[in-house]
């Protein structure tokens, strides 16, 4: 089927989400207006004002009442999803890169860049159930890794956490003690840095994209390394099907360099890949610039891309594509 | 002695000197065959790999001979006139000038010595002042003081050399002997170095030899395949062996830049270029001439770097590699190099010029050998404003006979192609339109192997149309010419052998609004890939002209390079590391069907290795062609059984995946179902825990789009 364009950021897209239900799409862009959209059409359903800076990153519960986002104007905010109201706002002293609600979503995990003089770090917030109770206090903070740390997720039972960003290492830490558990080896590990990090419907092995124009996947509670698929171009963004054994890589060459004579250079496609036998079986061409953002619909029958031109293309599949043998 | 490494220019005028003089032995200046004698006192340390400091430390000192002897009341007279012959050189060390004086008689002893700040300068007035000629009876001879100890280390009298019992090399040809007949080549990509067999039956590469920091530069094989040659600080090393590379050879040559085999292998050139001492002149160049197989050094010509940078259109300067063009085909007999108004041509078996003269054409710009015969194909431009006009004329060496000349007239610029076989030259001429404004382009062909050498006029069909590219057809009789202008040029092939008039050339076709601009035939002839490399983006048509049809088109985007293996069989097209994107390379079949592509950051390097001609007559050649069926019978066997081997092996690799991702599922739902209740409990005793379990369900939905009825008539 034909892709429905999504236009209504002005700036390149940096984050997308569904819901649980898979009816709403949040769209996250530098510009400063996070976007609900129907998932089904592409209709867009509003916008949450409030942010003074490019949005990173967002987060939705699981009832689809709040909406978490993290922004680079040092803030964190919970917003009513419904009717696009801030209930609470976080301030950091640097901007905020990852945000993800834990199971029973009463914690909340948060990532800040390292800015001037504070190095990067890992905060975890207790989401209180009334929004007039939330307070600014964290549980844990959690610093040590070199550089820009893109991503930090919850593991199983909120009992460890996994992040990952700039230094290439992947680590696990312990939720109660903030303890290093476990760390990515350098050896089979990414080479350079990673750009995203998305976990399987039920949370068991995750998907880790890099610069180093790779993605791998791991085990979630002994970070062993099971799946390398590669590719021809830096990769932005992944995702993985919740229905078939497919990944999504999303990329292209950095905005940057791209090279102005043909845009087949630049190789702004998203591919998709056999998760299992990991040989590439196909890919969905149209963004004029690096895709930065990938999510599937729960249902698995549809996904979203985002790019650095400033478009969601969201894809309903063909029947064909569930039926591809390889 | 030092007449081997005189300046080019000054060769003659030596020879000449040293023709009237005979004062000067003239054998000692060969070297004895199978030593070398330590004339080449620099290199020779280096041979002897780790001795590259000079033992005596003397190395910039030299002992001049052969002067006047005088009285003491001369003496301050001849030290101050050798001092300003020797200074012009280099810088003389304070205290550096020393002549000795025979306490008895008080009159010096005919010979000094001088000591200069660097080795080089001595070295540079030794070449430069030996033979030198003080006046009628006192004729310098200038020798490195090093060399002294060296002669005097030689047996006076002859011991036989030891002979070496003969122990068998190794197989260096073993590659070709391949069970599968696949071919090799060479890649590299990053600071790694890899030498990879070609499968094309399993679409893919098996790995032979590996190595990082292989070269420093750059490699290349020779042109028979035998040998890998690799480019270092010290010099270059050639590689090879029956299973693996192993070091075969080293050539000291610090500094080297870049290197050229003959096409016979027999010789390995080598080039490099100094910064001189004194800023106003041109870089010193070095070029030595090596054999493969012994490693030994069988010339050097140093010199000036405007000495060896003519050559181009018009004379302009810039070094055109190779300096030494190498003739006489693979018997390696025969080397020349362009000069000003001369060609001089070197036989390899003394190193010498033939007949010790250079052949004299006056303003010659260009001239290049017959890849078969030693046959020079020289061009001389037009001079005097066209009262003389512009020439091609073939010369038979080593006689120097003209088998050939053909006039022409307002030319303003001409190239040489040579059929592989030598049976042909074709001249590209760009001449003058009447005005004077522009130019077009014929073609004079010339048919070497026939009597007399017949010439023939081609011009295009649009005589305007701008030469793109012109290649001959390996081993045959056609060309193909890519014509026109930019951006969709026409490309037209021609037959020297027309079917009806043998002696004409004749036009085969022209396809139309090509995107190309490379011509890459097979090397088995009949089929040539048209390659729209640069600003086509890497378009390819892969064409048959036995049956001018297209057999198919694709594009490898980006690709920089095309070269065919030296079968004929597969074609390789590779993007370098020019494009910061989609480095690697592509393997096709010659039809044009992708078998596999790899893809390699920084990629630098593909190059087939190349085999040694056939043994194959001709005749015989045409009999295989013939009988193909007959033969290819057996491979397609082979090819069935590689691909049901192929299909078995992927469906056991698939299967093993599968089972191993099951097993990493099991665990997972294992775990899950371990971590129910707690997770319930983490959200508030919510039990729906059903998103984890996603099924594919199938559904039939079956709607009526359309009812409607029809009445239908039975026809009895």
């Amino acid at each position: 089927m034909r892709p429905i364009l999504m236009k209504g950021h002005e700036r390149p897209l940096t984050f997308l989400k569904y819901n649980r239900d898979g009816d709403l799409l949040f769209s996250c862009a530098k510009d400063h207006t996070p976007t609900v959209w129907f998932a089904d059409n592409g209709e867009r359903l509003g916008t949450y004002r409030g942010h003074n800076g490019a949005v990173w990153t967002c987060d939705v519960s699981r009832d689809s009442m709040r909406l978490i986002t993290g922004s680079a104007d040092q803030t964190v905010k919970l917003w009513n999803v419904q009717k696009g109201t801030q209930l609470y706002t976080f301030n950091f002293g640097s901007p905020a890169r990852s945000v993800e609600f834990a199971i029973g979503d009463k914690l909340a995990v948060i990532t800040t860049d390292p800015f001037m003089e504070l190095t990067s770090a890992i905060h975890v917030k207790r989401i209180a159930g009334d929004s007039t109770e939330q307070t600014e206090e964290s549980v844990l903070v959690i610093k040590g890794p070199q550089g820009r740390i893109n991503r930090a997720v919850w593991g199983p039972l909120n009992r460890t956490i996994i992040s990952a960003g700039e230094d290439a290492v992947i680590r696990i830490w312990d939720f109660e003690t903030g303890k290093l558990l476990k760390e990515s080896d350098k050896e089979s590990g990414h080479k350079k840095t990673i750009t995203s990090l998305t976990k399987a419907a039920d949370g068991s092995h995750f998907l880790s994209g890099s610069l180093d124009k790779s993605a791998k996947l791991w085990d979630t509670r002994t970070l062993t390394l099971i799946k390398t698929y590669s590719t021809e171009r830096p990769v932005n963004a992944v995702a993985m099907s919740p229905l078939l054994d497919h990944v999504v890589l999303g990329g292209g060459q950095d905005a940057s360099a791209v090279t102005t004579t043909d845009h087949r250079a630049g190789k702004f496609e998203a591919k998709f890949y056999d998760k299992i036998l990991q040989e590439e079986i196909g890919g969905v061409k149209g963004h004029f610039g690096p895709i930065n953002a990938l999510a599937f619909n729960p249902d698995g029958k549809s996904c979203s891309s985002g790019g650095e031109d400033g478009y969601v293309r969201l894809h309903h599949f063909d029947p064909d594509y569930f039926n591809i043998k390889i | 002695m030092a007449a081997e490494v005189m300046l080019m220019n000054e060769i003659e005028a030596t020879a000449a000197q040293m023709g009237i003089d005979m004062n000067i032995d003239f054998s000692s200046i060969q070297l004895p065959p199978g030593e070398n004698c330590g004339i080449i006192s620099d290199d020779d340390d280096v041979y002897h790999d780790d001795q590259l400091e000079f033992d005596s430390g003397f190395g910039n000192v030299i002992v001049v001979d052969n002067l006047p002897v005088v009285p003491r009341e001369k003496f301050e007279k001849l030290e101050g006139v050798i001092r300003k012959i020797y200074s012009q050189i280099g810088v003389i060390k304070e205290d550096g000038l020393w002549m000795p004086v025979d306490p008895e008689t008080k009159k010096t002893l005919g010979y000094c010595f001088i000591e200069y700040n660097t080795p080089q300068e001595a070295e540079l007035a030794k070449e430069k002042t030996h033979g030198y000629k003080l006046d009628r009876a006192h004729i310098f001879a200038v020798n490195m003081f090093d060399d002294f100890d060296k002669y005097m280390k030689v047996l006076d009298e002859w011991a036989p050399p030891e002979i070496k019992p003969y122990t068998p090399g190794e197989n260096l040809q073993k590659w070709l002997a391949d069970e599968k007949a696949r071919d090799q080549f060479v890649i590299r990509a990053g600071t790694d170095t890899e030498v990879l067999w070609n499968d094309a039956r399993q679409s893919k590469t098996e790995p032979v030899y590996k190595r990082t920091y292989w070269t420093e530069s750059f490699v290349q094989w020779s042109p028979m395949g035998t040998y890998l040659a690799t480019v270092h600080r010290q010099g270059a090393a050639v590689w090879g062996g029956a299973n693996t590379f192993n070091r075969l050879m080293r050539y000291a040559h610090p500094q080297v830049k870049l290197i050229d085999f003959s096409p016979g292998e027999k010789f390995l050139v080598t080039y490099s270029s100094h910064e001189p001492s004194n800023p106003r002149d041109a870089n010193r160049v070095v070029i030595n001439i090596f054999d493969v197989r012994t490693g030994k050094m069988m010339r050097d010509f140093k010199g000036s770097a405007d000495e060896f940078a003519v050559g181009g259109a018009g004379g302009v300067a810039g070094n055109s590699w190779p300096v030494f063009r190498w003739g006489g085909g693979k018997e390696d007999k025969y080397f020349a190099k362009l000069g000003k108004n001369m060609i001089s041509v070197y036989e390899t078996e003394t190193f010498s010029l033939i007949d010790k003269k250079s052949l004299k054409v006056e303003n010659v710009v260009d001239f290049s050998w017959s890849p078969t015969d030693p046959i020079i194909a020289l061009f001389v431009p037009e001079l005097g404003g066209g009262n003389q006009p512009a020439r091609v004329s073939l010369v038979q060496m080593p006689g120097k006979e003209e088998l050939r000349q053909k006039n022409l007239f307002s030319i303003s610029d001409c190239k040489m192609y040579w059929q592989s076989n030598g049976d042909y030259l074709a001249v590209k001429a760009d001449r003058y339109t009447k005005t004077k404004k522009s130019t077009y382009t014929g073609f004079e062909l010339f048919r070497i192997k026939e009597r007399d050498i017949p010439i023939e006029v081609l011009e295009l069909d649009n005589k305007n149309d701008k030469i793109i590219a012109f290649a001959w057809e390996p081993k045959g009789h056609r060309f193909a010419v890519i014509h026109g202008d930019n951006p969709r040029p026409d490309v037209s092939f021609y037959s020297m052998r027309s079917t009806h008039n043998l002696g004409r050339v004749a036009k085969l076709t022209t396809l139309k609004g090509k995107q190309a601009n490379a011509l890459f035939w097979s090397p088995g002839g009949r089929f040539i890939v048209l390659a729209g490399l640069k600003g086509f983006n890497g378009q390819l048509e892969f064409f048959n002209v036995d049956e001018l049809e297209t057999m198919a088109t694709a594009e490898h985007f980006m690709a920089t390079d095309v070269e065919w293996d030296p079968t004929g069989r597969y074609v390789a097209t590779s993007v370098t590391s020019v494009h910061e994107m989609e480095n690697g390379f592509n393997i096709w079949s010659f039809n044009g069907k992708l078998l596999y592509r790899i893809l390699k950051d920084h990629f630098f390097q593909f190059l087939w290795r190349p085999r040694p001609p056939s043994f194959l007559t001709p005749e015989k050649e045409e009999e295989i062609a013939r009988n193909l069926k007959k033969y290819s019978k057996k491979y397609e066997a082979e090819d069935q059984d590689v691909s049901m081997l192929l299909s078995e092996q992927d469906r056991e690799k698939r299967r093993m995946l599968k089972e191993e991702w099951e097993k990493w599922g099991s665990e997972w739902r294992r775990a899950q179902e371990e971590e129910k209740l707690e997770r319930q409990k983490l959200r508030d005793g919510e039990a729906s825990d059903e998103e984890e379990e996603y099924e594919a369900k199938e559904v039939e939905v079956e709607e009526v789009l359309d009812v409607s009825e029809e009445v239908l008539s039975f026809e009895e």
